[in-house]
């Protein structure tokens, strides 16, 4: 096959499918085995510096907020990151934290784009960012997970999105049509939360399912973090429900709350007020830091967070949680 | 009936819904689409179908979603998957219509939402693609909503991160871009425009070019 045309993006994570499956035959318990703990010995086991890292879903829907938090208390640096964000990448970003981006979206949806963003990559400190659609991501995480190089696609092509990836283009040996190639992409940890989950890491979600299933399966390590730890029992009277299997996944930490101030579907809406306070400390790197200050490095662990927004506001956005009616 | 005052944004937002075709699928991003979308399943298009990126499919908009993956973006929705499911959706040409915003639009309905300046130092590091370019690429007519001023309706985009007619009559195929697809309509908040190529990507092809197609009261 022959190469039409190729992105000029890094390649931030060459892949390697020979030695991810040999990654998964000798790193990865078959085992039931109990993999509780919390959010700061999940954060120092998993996540290194430097390590290429991504989150599910996004900043403000079923985000795992408290693992993202932990990483900046814990000050993980050059982080290499991968994908769309809303708050978790920001706070990532406001913390100095992010070397290289593959990047699909950040920014604040209904309130623009985003200053932390802006002012990372415009003083460059994050030292690159590669574009990519937010199918193409999706697709990259879904060829690892199907265990082949590449997938590929009809995105991309034409526009200057493939020329800044590092995806290429060629001729279909079989139509003759051309399609863009997208690199299957490993990520060092993943970081994921979800509606429940029991101690060996079987996890269930509620409503859409994003990207869940993709980068569960394109990950060297997996962290999830769960509204709710269920027995066994309770996995196996549903399993058409479970998402991710348990061997996957490395660390399981219960977070009730774990995606506030973003929503969890039939659990929680979100908490509009408390958005907006990132939206405007993030403005300058002095509300940014003041705002890390106040909700990350003065709090010790995810409770004492949730014992700052207090029981009557998260009783609120529990109110105004989606229902099934 | 009393004559009520409107701003432009929302008469933009009146128009843009009647774009809708009832008993359609759309893709629908954040924001002023969404707002578009909602008004069209009230009015002149209840069988509208509102596709959502991360997964949601016929959802009733009875709440207006302030992103691509909350939950009222599936609220008594007919399906929730991911977004893998939506993309090859539209990848498999289910989806008619995508609804798309960017910062810059040029005259061949080409979309940035990436950068303003150069893409390695840029004077103004903007979101990135999101959904936009598979929804640019993939679905049947893309219809963008944009504020209309001099800065976003530029002569060429800083950058393509959403393909239009690229630069011009026979650009997407040569591209490698699924044949019959296209941009249908720019909204603005003075005007609605199409394009000199009707049906959108339709052979022989016109000029490509956006063009006035009426002007706002």
């Amino acid at each position: 096959m022959q190469v039409l045309e190729s992105g000029r993006g890094e390649m931030i994570q060459p892949p390697d499918l020979d030695a991810f499956r040999e990654w998964n035959r000798t790193e990865k318990t078959r085992k039931l085995v109990d993999k509780r703990m919390s959010e700061a010995e999940a954060v120092s086991r998993f996540v290194t510096d430097g390590c290429y890292i991504g989150t599910e879903l996004y900043g403000t829907v079923r985000c795992p907020m408290s693992l993202a938090r932990e990483v900046v208390r814990q000050g993980k640096k050059d982080l290499r990151v991968c994908g769309q964000g809303v708050l978790e990448l920001d706070l990532w970003l406001a913390a100095g934290l992010v070397k290289k981006l593959d990047v699909t979206y950040i920014g604040l949806e209904v309130y623009g784009t985003s200053s932390a963003l802006r002012r990372a990559v415009e003083s460059g400190q994050v030292e690159s960012c590669v574009e990519w659609s937010n199918g193409a991501i999706s697709w990259r995480m879904k060829a690892t997970a199907m265990g082949v190089p590449f997938l590929p696609t009809r995105s991309m092509l034409g526009t200057d999105t493939l020329t800044y990836s590092s995806a290429k283009v060629v001729e279909d040996p079989f139509t003759g049509i051309k399609v863009c190639l997208l690199p299957a992409l490993v990520l060092d940890v993943g970081l994921i939360h979800v509606h429940r989950a029991d101690r060996h890491g079987n996890a269930q979600i509620e409503g859409i399912s994003g990207f869940a299933f993709e980068m569960s399966r394109a990950c060297k390590r997996l962290v999830i973090s769960a509204e709710e730890i269920v027995p066994t029992d309770e996995i196996r009277k549903y399993p058409d429900r479970t998402i991710i299997p348990y061997y996957l996944v490395d660390a399981v930490v219960h977070a009730p709350y774990g995606s506030y101030p973003g929503e969890m579907a039939y659990c929680y809406g979100r908490d509009e007020a408390a958005i907006r306070e990132w939206v405007e400390m993030s403005k300058t790197p002095e509300g940014s830091q003041a705002y890390l200050e106040k909700y990350v490095y003065s709090l010790k662990d995810h409770q004492a967070y949730l014992n700052l927004i207090g029981q009557e506001r998260l009783a609120q956005m529990v109110e105004e949680r989606e229902r099934r009616e | 009936m009393e004559a009520q005052p409107y701003t432009r944004t929302e008469l933009m937002i009146c128009v843009a819904a009647r774009l809708f075709q009832d008993g359609t699928t759309a893709f629908i991003g954040t924001g002023i689409p969404m707002l578009a979308a909602m008004l069209a399943t009230k009015t002149t298009a209840p069988n509208l179908v509102p596709v959502f990126e991360f997964g949601g499919t016929g959802a009733i908009l009875e709440d207006l979603p302030r992103a691509v993956g909350e939950a009222r973006t599936f609220h008594k929705g007919l399906c929730a998957s991911g977004i893998c499911d939506t993309m090859e959706t539209a990848q498999r040409g289910f989806i008619d219509y995508g609804f798309l915003g960017g910062a810059q639009i040029d005259c061949y309905g080409n979309l940035n939402s990436t950068t303003i300046g150069e893409h390695d130092h840029p004077r103004a590091r903007l979101p990135g693609s999101g959904g936009g370019n598979d929804v640019g690429t993939q679905c049947w007519m893309t219809v963008a909503i944009m504020q209309h001023d001099k800065r976003r309706f530029v002569p060429k985009v800083d950058f393509v991160t959403t393909p239009g007619y690229l630069t011009g009559p026979g650009a997407r195929q040569a591209a490698g871009l699924p044949p019959g697809t296209g941009p249908a309509y720019v909204v603005s908040t003075l005007a609605l425009m199409d394009y000199d190529s009707a049906p959108a990507g339709a052979s022989p092809a016109g000029t490509c070019r956006m063009r006035l197609a009426a002007t706002h009261p």
